[in-house]
């Protein structure tokens, strides 16, 4: 009994404990989600301050993004069009390897993987200035395509599919062939569906790391409507504020759309993003 | 085409390997010696033309001046000048920031692991999510968020609390150490949630019975904490570090957004951000590229002085 009563304390010490940290780590979420109803002007001079006055809130912000910020929904349809290329290709083609690796067996398999893995271990950073002479040399600069091509074949998604596919039952590939399958039929009509979580989990990934990603975009696109969201958004960082309103209502509609997709898909969420432990 | 003669018996095996074999090209294709290679080849011409080729041509460059429609192979001289004050000035800030994370995102995680893997803490489920919703973000909104909590005006939530405990207001973003601690605190925001699904995963495969045993044999929590649960994490300890490590070095976009290219007094520049300063903004691909093998070297270095002080390599020896 005794026991007991001290446990619930130490219960109730802990949990509350929780919710302040949950709290103070959703802190600037909510922080950014009440300045988006304050005028810009206030955020610009006082940036995000407990002491808001709550009778100034208002929707300006919002008006003006959806009426008259058309470079903003530009860069959204660039980070749309962007994010959703990179997750068709880049699960089409890594699965196909990571497949590959995993039920066949043939020459340089482990070769391969070997180079899979030192691949994942290579800093992208090191190899952008070469990449980016050569989309100069392609004449591919400011393209979709220059900003997806580096994503195209991702070794952490190869390297998932690999370690998922390993599991998969090859005696249902010998019981196709019997019926006269090719080895691609058995990929597409049956292996390929038995992957289904595992390509969930990297749509989110290889989704997610291209909607965020900042750096390589940033060296290959030039003009300002070609921009992704975290470009154009960066361009809005000035010291005179004169674009606030964009900004601050901007960011919560790039963020809710993911916080919506991660409530219903959490369980893939975490196994994308806990796959590699790759920056997004 | 021939048909094979065993196949010419009946009409139906005939029709079989009429269909079987249409042509001998589409046969070659569908063997189980050729389709692994056509399966990885997609990997093979990334490798080749995106890893192994932007590599090699990224050694050549830092021995190479480049200016457009002119370029010349200088020898040493761009690794001659690599080793300059402003280097020095990112190595040392980008090391600090490596150093800082890999404790704050190797303790903090395990220890809110530990707790939320216990049975002391309800609603876990709500909690994980929570801690885990900065890491959708991107650095770019999360940093923007930051810039505004970090403002200098004596109104931001943080000299708001700085004001609150009786200290001046701090101009966040042009102090060295204050300079240093956004970076830190942006990164740190962004990936505990991740890191502690990392540990936690680790802790979900300790086994019950061990703690039973523990149990039996009248062990206190914090004996259960030194000698099953530490020892059991030290694997997953070792990855996140090492994670972190290399995300470290490779950090630029915690230091754009505070400052873009330039910070004053050069408080927030890394290494990956001198190369693109020097790269990108002053052109200098040659300069760029040799400071890109002087990182390369870095990072290799350090990932064998990682892999040998943890151990790795010794269970190969055995």
């Amino acid at each position: 009994m005794n026991t007991n009563k001290k446990n619930s304390g130490l219960t109730w010490v802990a949990t509350v404990g929780f919710a302040l940290i949950s709290l103070i780590i959703l802190f600037p979420i909510i922080g950014l989600l009440i300045s988006s109803f304050r005028p810009s002007s206030d955020l610009m001079r006082d940036g995000i301050t407990f002491s808001i006055d709550f009778s100034l809130l208002n929707m300006d912000n919002y008006m003006y993004i959806f009426q008259q910020a058309a470079s903003y929904w530009s860069w959204y349809g660039n980070s749309l069009i962007i994010s959703a290329l990179t997750i068709v290709l880049s699960l089409f083609f890594s699965s196909m390897v990571g497949y590959a690796l995993a039920v066949y067996n043939f020459k340089g398999r482990n070769l391969f993987f070997v180079l899979v893995l030192l691949i994942l271990m290579i800093p992208f950073e090191i190899l952008m200035l070469p990449l980016y002479q050569m989309m100069v040399g392609a004449n591919l600069v400011d393209s979709y395509f220059a900003v997806v091509l580096p994503l195209i074949v991702a070794p952490v998604a190869v390297f998932f599919f690999r370690q998922y596919a390993t599991g998969l039952p090859t005696a249902l590939m010998d019981a196709a062939r019997i019926d006269g399958s090719t080895e691609y039929g058995i990929y597409f009509k049956i292996m390929l569906p038995l992957m289904g979580p595992s390509l969930a989990a990297m749509a989110i990934l290889q989704g997610l790391a291209s909607w965020n990603n900042f750096l390589w975009p940033l060296l290959v696109l030039r003009s300002n409507d070609m921009f992704t969201l975290p470009i154009g958004l960066a361009t809005l960082l000035t010291p005179y504020g004169n674009n606030y309103d964009i900004l601050i209502a901007g960011s919560v509609l790039t963020i809710i759309p993911i916080v919506i997709l991660f409530i219903f898909f959490q369980r893939y969420f975490v196994a994308g993003l806990t796959s590699g432990g790759v920056k997004g | 085409m021939s048909s094979p003669s065993q196949g010419s018996n009946t009409s139906a095996s005939i029709e079989k390997t009429a269909y079987k074999e249409p042509n001998k090209f589409l046969r070659f294709l569908n063997s189980k010696k050729v389709v692994p290679y056509i399966f990885v080849s997609p990997f093979i011409l990334s490798f080749l033309i995106l890893t192994l080729y932007p590599a090699i041509h990224g050694i050549i460059m830092s021995f190479q001046s480049i200016l457009p429609g002119q370029v010349e192979f200088i020898g040493l001289k761009n690794y001659e000048r690599v080793f300059n004050p402003n280097f020095y000035k990112a190595l040392s800030n980008t090391t600090i920031y490596v150093i800082l994370t890999v404790i704050i995102l190797t303790l903090i995680p395990m220890l809110l692991a530990i707790l939320l893997n216990s049975k002391l803490v309800k609603f876990k489920t709500l909690f994980r999510a929570s801690i885990f919703i900065p890491a959708l973000t991107s650095t770019i909104v999360g940093g923007m968020i930051f810039r505004l909590m970090f403002s200098e005006a004596d109104s931001s939530v943080a000299n708001q609390i700085v004001n609150f405990l009786g200290m001046e207001s701090i101009d966040w973003r042009y102090n060295a150490w204050s300079a240093m601690f956004l970076m830190v605190i942006l990164a740190s925001w962004r990936w505990i949630g991740v890191n502690v699904l990392y540990f936690l995963a680790q802790l979900q495969n300790i086994s019950d019975e061990l703690y039973e045993a523990a149990d039996i044999d009248g062990a206190s929590a914090f004996q259960k904490l030194r000698y099953i649960t530490i020892p059991h994490l030290k694997p997953i300890t070792i990855f996140v570090s090492t994670i972190t490590i290399i995300n470290g070095f490779r950090m630029f976009e915690e230091s754009f957004v505070f400052w873009e290219t330039s910070s004053p007094g050069n408080i927030g520049l890394t290494v990956v951000g001198y190369i693109y300063q020097q790269g990108i903004g002053q052109n200098d691909m040659g300069f760029g590229s040799a400071i890109g093998v002087v990182l390369m070297l870095i990072i290799f270095v350090i990932s064998i002085i990682n892999l040998i002080a943890t151990g790795t390599f010794k269970r190969g020896d055995e």
